[in-house]
C-alpha cells in the first residue's frame, strides 16, 4: 500500500539509537538501518544521512546519533542511501527486503 | 525581499558572531541539537513548547510573542538571524511568525545547521545571558496565512502548492506510524493542487537552490504567476520552507502559507479530496 513510509515527511527525526519501538512489526516494516564510519572505520555522529529512491528522488533525510547510527522505515525495492558529514560524503546502494537490512556507510573527502 | 534581504551564508554568520546588534536563533522541535552545541552565542526556540499555544490549537498570538522574544533579550531593533535543523524547516517557520508580527530585520542562514555542520564550524554549548527587553509584536499580518475557509474557496481559483513528499500527495501515506503526532482523519490532497515538494528547493547541503534554478521549478510544475499562491504540508513546517522561497527569494506577490496544512484540512468535514498522482478537478 504505501511506499515509502520515512521519518524526514514527518517533523523532527527521532532519536536514532532509539531501540525500535514495539509498536513497529517487522513482518511488514522495512527499516534501513546502520553506521556510519570514517574510512578509519571511526563512527561519525551528526552525519546527515539521505535516503533516495530508485529513480534518485529525495524521500528523507536524518541524522546519525552520535554512536553513527541512522535508521529508515521505507520498503522494499531499491534504495540509495548518501551520506553527508564535516568528515567527507558516501553512497550505497541497497536492494531491502521486509525486516531489518543492516548495512555500513563510509565517508570519505572527495 | 530578496536574497540579499532574506537570506545570509554561513560564512557571512560566522564573521558577525559578536556584530552588535544581531541575535542568532536556533529554531527547533528537538532541542536536544542545540544543547548539544550550537553556533555561538545563539538563543534557543522551541518550536513546540516556545512557539504554539499550550491550551488552544493555534500558535502563539501577539502578546505571547511579545513575552517571548521579551525573555529571550531580543527587541524590535534587532537583526535576527535564524537557523535550525531539518534543512531550515522550523527555521523557516519562525521567519514566517517574525514577519507575520512585523519584526522589521530577520533572516535565515542558506543551509541553517546542516550547512555549518558540513562546513566543519565550531559549535558552542555555552548558553548565553541576554538581558530581557520590551519586545512589542506587531498585530498579526494576515496577508501572508491563510484559513481554511480561505483555501477552500481557492481550489481552482489560486495557485495551491502542496509541498509533501509524492507519496503524501497521492494519498498512499498519511503520516509516519512511528510519529505520534497530528495526523489527519483522511489521506490525498486539495483538488487542483501542484505537487512541488519541499525539497525540490533545496540543494542536498541545504542551501537553496539559485533564484533561476527555483524559478524554472515552479514554472515548470505549472505555478501561475499571476494568480495569488497559497502553500501547505502537513503542520505548516514544510509549506513555511516553500513560501520563504516563493515570497522571499523570487519575490512573489500574495503568498500565504495555510499552517493548518493537511492536518486540519483532512480533518474537516464535507471539503472535497483528491487521491493520486494529479492535482484533480476543482
Amino acid at each position: 500500500m504505501t511506499s515509502a513510509s520515512n521519518i524526514a515527511a514527518g517533523c523532527a527525526a527521532p532519536d536514532q539509537s532509539a531501540p525500535l519501538p514495539a509498536s513497529v512489526d517487522l513482518e511488514k516494516e522495512t527499516v534501513i538501518t546502520g553506521v556510519v564510519t570514517t574510512a578509519e572505520g571511526e563512527l561519525v555522529g551528526g552525519a546527515y544521512v539521505r535516503l533516495l529512491d530508485a529513480s534518485g528522488e529525495f524521500t528523507a533525510e536524518v541524522v546519525t546519533s552520535p554512536e553513527g547510527v541512522f535508521r529508515f522505515f521505507a520498503a522494499p525495492g531499491s534504495w540509495t542511501l548518501r551520506a553527508l558529514s564535516r568528515f567527507g560524503n558516501g553512497e550505497l546502494a541497497v536492494d531491502a527486503a521486509r525486516g531489518v537490512n543492516e548495512v555500513a556507510l563510509s565517508v570519505a573527502t572527495a | 525581499m530578496s536574497r540579499d534581504t532574506a537570506l545570509v551564508s554561513a560564512d557571512w554568520a560566522e564573521k558577525n558572531l559578536d556584530t552588535p546588534g544581531i541575535v542568532f536563533v536556533e529554531v527547533d522541535e528537538d532541542t536536544t541539537a542545540y544543547d548539544g552545541g550550537h553556533i555561538p552565542g545563539a538563543v534557543k526556540i522551541d518550536w513546540k513548547r516556545d512557539l504554539q499555544d499550550p491550551v488552544r490549537r493555534d500558535f502563539v498570538n501577539q502578546e505571547q510573542f511579545s513575552a517571548l522574544l521579551s525573555e529571550k533579550g531580543i527587541s524590535n531593533e534587532d537583526t535576527v538571524i535564524l537557523y535550525g535543523g531539518n534543512n531550515n524547516w522550523f527555521a523557516a517557520y519562525a521567519f514566517w511568525y517574525f514577519k507575520l508580527y512585523g519584526h522589521e530585520s530577520v533572516k535565515l542562514i542558506d543551509g541553517g545547521r546542516k550547512k555549518w555542520e558540513l562546513d566543519a564550524r565550531v559549535y558552542s554549548k555555552d548558553v548565553p545571558a541576554r538581558a530581557k527587553t520590551n519586545y512589542a509584536a506587531k498585530a498579526p499580518n494576515l496577508e501572508i496565512r491563510a484559513f481554511r475557509d480561505e483555501v477552500v474557496a481557492a481550489i481552482g481559483v489560486k495557485n495551491l502548492v502542496d509541498v509533501r513528499s509524492p507519496d503524501e500527495f497521492a494519498g498512499r501515506l498519511l503520516a509516519p506510524a512511528h510519529l505520534p503526532q497530528e495526523q489527519s482523519q483522511r489521506a490525498g490532497h486539495i483538488p487542483t493542487a501542484l505537487s512541488v515538494p519541499w525539497s525540490k528547493a533545496a540543494n542536498e547541503d541545504g542551501t537553496f537552490k539559485s533564484d533561476e534554478e527555483l524559478a524554472k521549478i515552479y514554472g515548470d510544475a505549472g505555478l501561475d504567476g499571476s494568480k495569488d499562491t497559497i502553500a501547505y504540508c502537513r503542520i505548516g513546517e514544510r509549506s513555511s520552507h516553500t513560501w520563504f522561497v516563493l515570497k522571499e527569494l523570487l519575490g512573489q506577490q500574495n503568498v500565504k502559507n495555510y499552517d493548518g496544512s493537511w492536518t486540519e484540512y483532512g480533518s474537516l468535514i464535507g471539503v472535497p479530496i483528491a487521491l493520486g498522482d494529479e492535482p484533480g478537478k476543482a
